[in-house]
């Protein structure tokens, strides 16, 4: 059982979707991350197992990989396809209960800023480790996030910019979700977004990349 | 008045503007609110922008058009729009530009090829639309910039490059990685772009955001490494953003810039201008260091 689940793990790692698939080159002409994940089902492996004995783990070697600029974001996105493509057929074990998520995450880019290259990367990581994701899309107002959250009790939020005019927009968000839902667990990210301006507008936690995210995540939960 | 790269190639360093999006701001723009769509509704602001680096000194300014492919328009639901705004933007800036060069600037669509989120031909023909209406405008360039994905650009640049009869330059953005190699957000480093963007077409290739003048002369190092020839070109930030009391604010001075002018210079660079946070008075500084190394 292990070794399908080592071989579905570097399917995550490697980027590699289905036998078909020629990324990654040297995988070529091998099982991916599609038929292995429905043969270990198959073979009676548990779908929590799949989800956090091979999938995460794939996924949590990637992201320290993309810390520490090992790969980039084409490597991150070939390893969330993979992934997406084996949770096809663990989504009927969510739907049952027989698979357990970690907890649910509410994501969304900021009013005023439309970019989601960032915030799809951290959706497809946060997703990838076990956790439950709503992503809000972008240019998304406060009543928006405070609403999800109202709907998600315990959810935890993640704000998303790139612009740096949208700062400003991140902060008024972050006070409005604090006044709404005094204990809501908010997390900022995105490329002119620092540990400082996190922790001058009272946002809860700030990393640089999203493996860093899914820590404090797993952390909060743990 | 001739071509940009003729002058590049007779050893004269040329200046080039500085930041539009944060200009923009200032004169009123709203978070949300679609910059090209200003080149109609808020055409004398737009002209104020341009003008305002004509008078600093530039040779070259740049348009108002960097979101401009249909991509970026449909989100403001203005995806008809492409040609005509595009078009406006090129006015404005030949208008204020008298006898300096304009460049149509053209920056990603924020769509990936390898996700397949489109196809090759949708982001060529996308590029293709967006530089008619620059050309159509008075682009004496199109200038392909912000790129962080080799095939994206290449296809930009085969777009321009087919379809107008400017000149076709391009710069990608890069960000110095834990380890202190330049790379951009899709894994790219200067040197890696070289043979590609100077097969597909670009007269010029550079950097540009993402970084201050400081890293930029790294970048510029690197690429005159592999490749001695090709002009190159800068637009570099005011170094990186902080944020001050409810505002974004680039750190980077005129005095600190135009310091590191010749250094720049010297590693290769022969053109030079700004990106985010940089100002008209950035430019006035830059022109006057250059004016001074041209001189020598």
């Amino acid at each position: 059982m292990s070794e399908i689940l080592k071989q579905i793990s570097d399917c995550i790692e490697f980027g590699k979707i289905n036998k078909a698939a020629p990324f990654p080159p040297q995988m070529k002409g091998q099982d991916g991350a599609d038929e292995l994940t429905r043969q270990a089902l198959d073979e009676g492996v548990p779908a929590q197992d799949i989800l956090s004995k091979a999938l995460m783990i794939g996924m949590e070697k990637v992201g320290i990989k993309f810390r520490e600029n090992k790969v980039f974001v084409p490597q991150v996105l070939m390893s969330a396809k993979a992934m997406s493509t084996a949770m096809v057929h663990l989504k009927p074990f969510f739907l049952s209960g027989a698979v357990k998520q970690k907890g649910t995450f509410i994501i969304g880019t900021v009013e005023g800023d439309l970019h989601d290259i960032g915030k799809n990367l951290v959706t497809m990581m946060v997703e990838g480790n076990g956790w439950e994701v709503i992503d809000l899309g972008t240019d998304v107002k406060a009543e928006t996030f405070v609403a999800a959250m109202r709907e998600h009790e315990n959810a935890f939020v993640g704000l998303s910019a790139l612009l740096t005019t949208t700062m400003a927009s991140m902060e008024k968000i972050t006070k409005v979700i604090r006044a709404e839902i005094p204990n809501a667990k908010i997390a900022v990210g995105g490329a002119p977004v620092t540990q400082e301006f996190c922790d001058k507008i009272g946002a809860d936690a700030y990393s640089p990349d999203p493996q860093g995210l899914v820590e404090y995540l797993n952390s909060q939960v743990a | 008045m001739g071509k940009i790269i003729d002058q590049i190639k007779q050893g004269k360093t040329m200046v080039s503007d500085g930041a539009w999006g944060t200009f923009l701001q200032q004169k009123g723009m709203q978070p949300g609110e679609c910059p090209e769509e200003w080149n109609s509704s808020h055409a004398d602001d737009v002209f104020d922008i341009a003008k305002s680096y004509i008078e600093a000194g530039a040779d070259m300014i740049e348009t108002n058009s960097f979101g401009g492919t249909r991509f970026k328009l449909k989100k403001y639901g203005l995806a008809d729009k492409v040609f005509e705004l595009n078009k406006a933007a090129a006015e404005i800036s030949r208008k204020a530009a008298g006898d300096k060069f304009v460049l149509g600037s053209v920056g990603p669509t924020g769509k990936i090829l390898m996700m397949g989120d489109v196809t090759e031909e949708e982001l060529y023909d996308a590029f293709k639309e967006q530089c008619l209406g620059l050309e159509a405008g008075g682009a004496d360039a199109i200038m392909i910039e912000t790129m962080t994905d080799l095939d994206e650009a290449r296809l930009a640049i085969k777009a321009a490059k087919e379809n107008t009869k400017c000149e076709v330059f391009c710069t990608m953005t890069f960000e110095k990685t834990v380890d202190g190699e330049f790379r951009s957000m899709m894994g790219i480093a200067p040197s890696d772009m070289i043979p590609t963007l100077i097969d597909a077409g670009a007269e010029l290739i550079g950097a540009n955001c993402g970084n201050g003048i400081e890293n930029m002369i790294g970048i510029v190092e690197e690429i005159r490494k592999v490749n001695s020839d090709i002009p190159v070109l800068v637009h570099a930030n005011a170094g990186m953003p902080v944020y001050k009391d409810g505002e974004t604010v680039f750190p980077e001075t005129p005095d600190e810039m135009a310091g590191l002018i010749p250094k720049i210079i010297k590693a290769g660079a022969n053109i030079v201008g700004g990106c985010c946070g940089t100002t008209p008075d950035h430019i006035c500084r830059v022109r006057e260091e250059v004016n001074r190394m041209n001189y020598e």
